[in-house]
Parts: structure tokens; C-alpha cells; sequence
């Protein structure tokens, strides 16, 4: 019972934020109900036992992407009252497809209710639980069978990270100072200081 | 009794919204974005439920793939668009021709 009423919770909070995020006026109010809708995606997930892919989803998304999209809505400045100017006009165009891909999704919903389709049986090759709880199998299998795959994904994320700093840093190093290695290295004593007897009062040209 | 037709549900559901958002908001691309996170919300959560279903954990390491894969293309999306937003002023994207393709 509890956990019906957990399941339509989470699930009415969902997609309830998820309409929200599309239709907000405002684009920070869409990045908070995104991360509502994450957080109630996280619930759903939590119920069907996958507890680290839930956390790994508030802790990714909330922690991480969810805060990049609010750091870049507020930073750039953005007259977002423009970008709307469409939004009606893009209203029927947008329900229709909608609505076409609904009915898809139902059909084979329907249709897999019906009787689905038989592929064959299966190998028998499904992955073997191989310790106590979600995560120590989620683990056993990334550090098993899917090595290669957890290291690419490794490698994405190296390249993405480097990707956005090459896309973002500014080139104009002048602006900064810039260090001249040749010219520190020919720099004598000599040249860099010298010595005066100023007179009292006077001070010194440089 | 909930069972693995309501997870199908819930995130069809979610896949069309972020869909439909993708088409509302044709011009402000950071919704657009959003609208793409919402859409592998919703593979992810249809992943984790027919692994629990199937009793394979494999959808939930393929889901684990996908939040890195969406983690990455929402960092690199977002830094297209800053520079875009420094060169241009705008980030409406329905005029976007630099490359006139």
C-alpha cells in the first residue's frame, strides 16, 4: 500500500515538474524543477531497489549539472522575454509531434500487453548477482565485465571536462601578463638594480 | 499493484514532455538542454526499471553510461553556448547561420 502510494507520489511529482520545466517563464525556475523532477525520478528508482543509480542521479545532476545550468542562466545576460516570442506559434507544431509519439509509445505498450512479440529465449548469460546489495553488484560487474566500458567512460568525461575548458578559456594571454621565459633568464644583476644616494627629501627617478 | 507498466508509462510520459519541450522552446537553448536531460531522465529510468524487472543488473550499469554521457554533453553544450553568448550577444538559436549551413 505504501508503496503504491509512493509509486504515483513520485510518479505525479515527475512528470508534474518535468511540464513545468518546459513551460516556466523563467529559465532559473526551469533549472529548480528540473532538479525536483530529478529528485522524484531518484524516488522511483529508490523503489525498485536501484539505490546507487538514484544517488548517483541527486548527486550528478543535482550536485553537478543541475547547479552548471543555474550558474549559466544567471551569468549570461539574457533577454529571455525574446527567445518566448515563438512559443505560441510553436504550439500546435510541438502538441502534434507530442501527440504522435504518445501514441506510438502506447501502442507498443498495447501491443506488448497483447502478447509480445517472442525473440527467442534467453542466453542465460545475464549477469550473475555477485554480492549483498545494489551497490557491491553494481560494482562487482563495473570492475568486471564491464571494464573497458567504465574506462571509456572515464576517457568521456576527461574529454569533456578538457573540452570545456579549451572552449571557454580566453586566448588573450597579454591581458594577464604574460611570462617571458627568455627575458627572465637574460636578466643580469647588473640591470636589474641599481644603487643611489638620493638626497633627503628628494626621492628617486626610476 | 504497481507493476512494469507504470514505470513504461511514467517515462513515456517524461520522454514526450521533454520532447515537447524541445519543440515550445525552439529558440532559448538552455530549455532546450533541459528538455535533453529530461528525455535521459526518462531512458534512465526505463533502463532501471526492466532491470529490475529482468532481474539483470546490466540496465542499471547502462544507465550509469548514459547519466556520464548526458554529464559531458550538458558541460560541453553549456560551454558552446557561453562562447557563443560572447561572440554574439544572443544565444537565440533559429538564426544561427555562422556556418550557413
Amino acid at each position: 500500500m505504501i508503496q503504491a502510494f509512493a509509486f504515483y507520489l513520485f510518479a505525479g511529482l515527475v512528470i508534474a515538474s518535468g511540464a513545468v520545466t518546459i513551460l516556466a517563464r523563467n529559465p532559473v525556475h526551469s533549472v529548480l524543477w528540473l532538479i525536483v523532477a530529478f529528485f522524484n525520478g531518484a524516488g522511483l528508482m529508490v523503489l525498485v531497489g536501484a539505490e546507487f543509480i538514484a544517488m548517483l542521479l541527486v548527486i550528478v545532476y543535482v550536485g553537478a549539472v543541475a547547479v552548471l545550468f543555474l550558474f549559466v542562466v544567471m551569468m549570461l545576460d539574457i533577454d529571455f522575454a525574446e527567445l518566448r516570442a515563438g512559443f505560441i506559434k510553436n504550439f500546435p507544431l510541438g502538441i502534434a509531434i507530442a501527440l504522435v509519439l504518445l501514441a506510438e509509445l502506447v501502442l507498443g505498450v498495447g501491443a506488448w500487453r497483447a502478447g509480445a512479440i517472442a525473440l527467442g529465449t534467453p542466453a542465460g548469460d545475464a549477469a550473475p548477482l555477485l554480492g549483498e546489495s545494489n551497490i557491491e553488484n553494481i560494482g562487482a560487474l563495473l570492475y568486471g565485465r564491464y571494464l573497458f566500458l567504465f574506462e571509456s567512460a572515464g576517457i568521456i568525461l576527461l574529454v569533456a571536462m578538457i573540452g570545456a575548458i579549451v572552449l571557454t578559456h580566453r586566448g588573450s594571454r597579454a591581458a594577464r601578463g604574460q611570462q617571458d621565459i627568455a627575458r627572465q633568464n637574460a636578466r643580469k644583476p647588473s640591470e636589474a638594480t641599481i644603487n643611489t644616494r638620493p638626497e633627503v627629501g628628494q626621492g628617486i627617478q626610476l | 499493484m504497481i507493476g512494469i507498466e507504470h514505470y513504461v508509462v511514467v517515462s513515456s510520459i517524461l520522454f514526450v514532455l521533454g520532447v515537447l519541450g524541445i519543440f515550445l522552446n525552439r529558440k532559448n537553448i538552455i530549455v532546450i538542454l533541459m528538455a535533453i536531460e529530461l528525455i535521459l531522465l526518462a531512458v534512465n529510468l526505463n533502463m532501471v526499471a526492466f532491470s529490475a524487472f529482468l532481474g539483470d543488473l546490466t540496465g542499471q550499469v547502462f544507465a550509469m553510461f548514459v547519466l556520464t554521457v548526458a554529464a559531458g554533453e550538458a558541460a560541453i553544450g553549456l560551454a558552446i553556448l557561453v562562447i557563443y553568448f560572447r561572440s554574439r550577444g544572443t544565444i537565440a538559436v533559429d538564426d544561427v547561420n555562422r556556418m550557413k549551413g
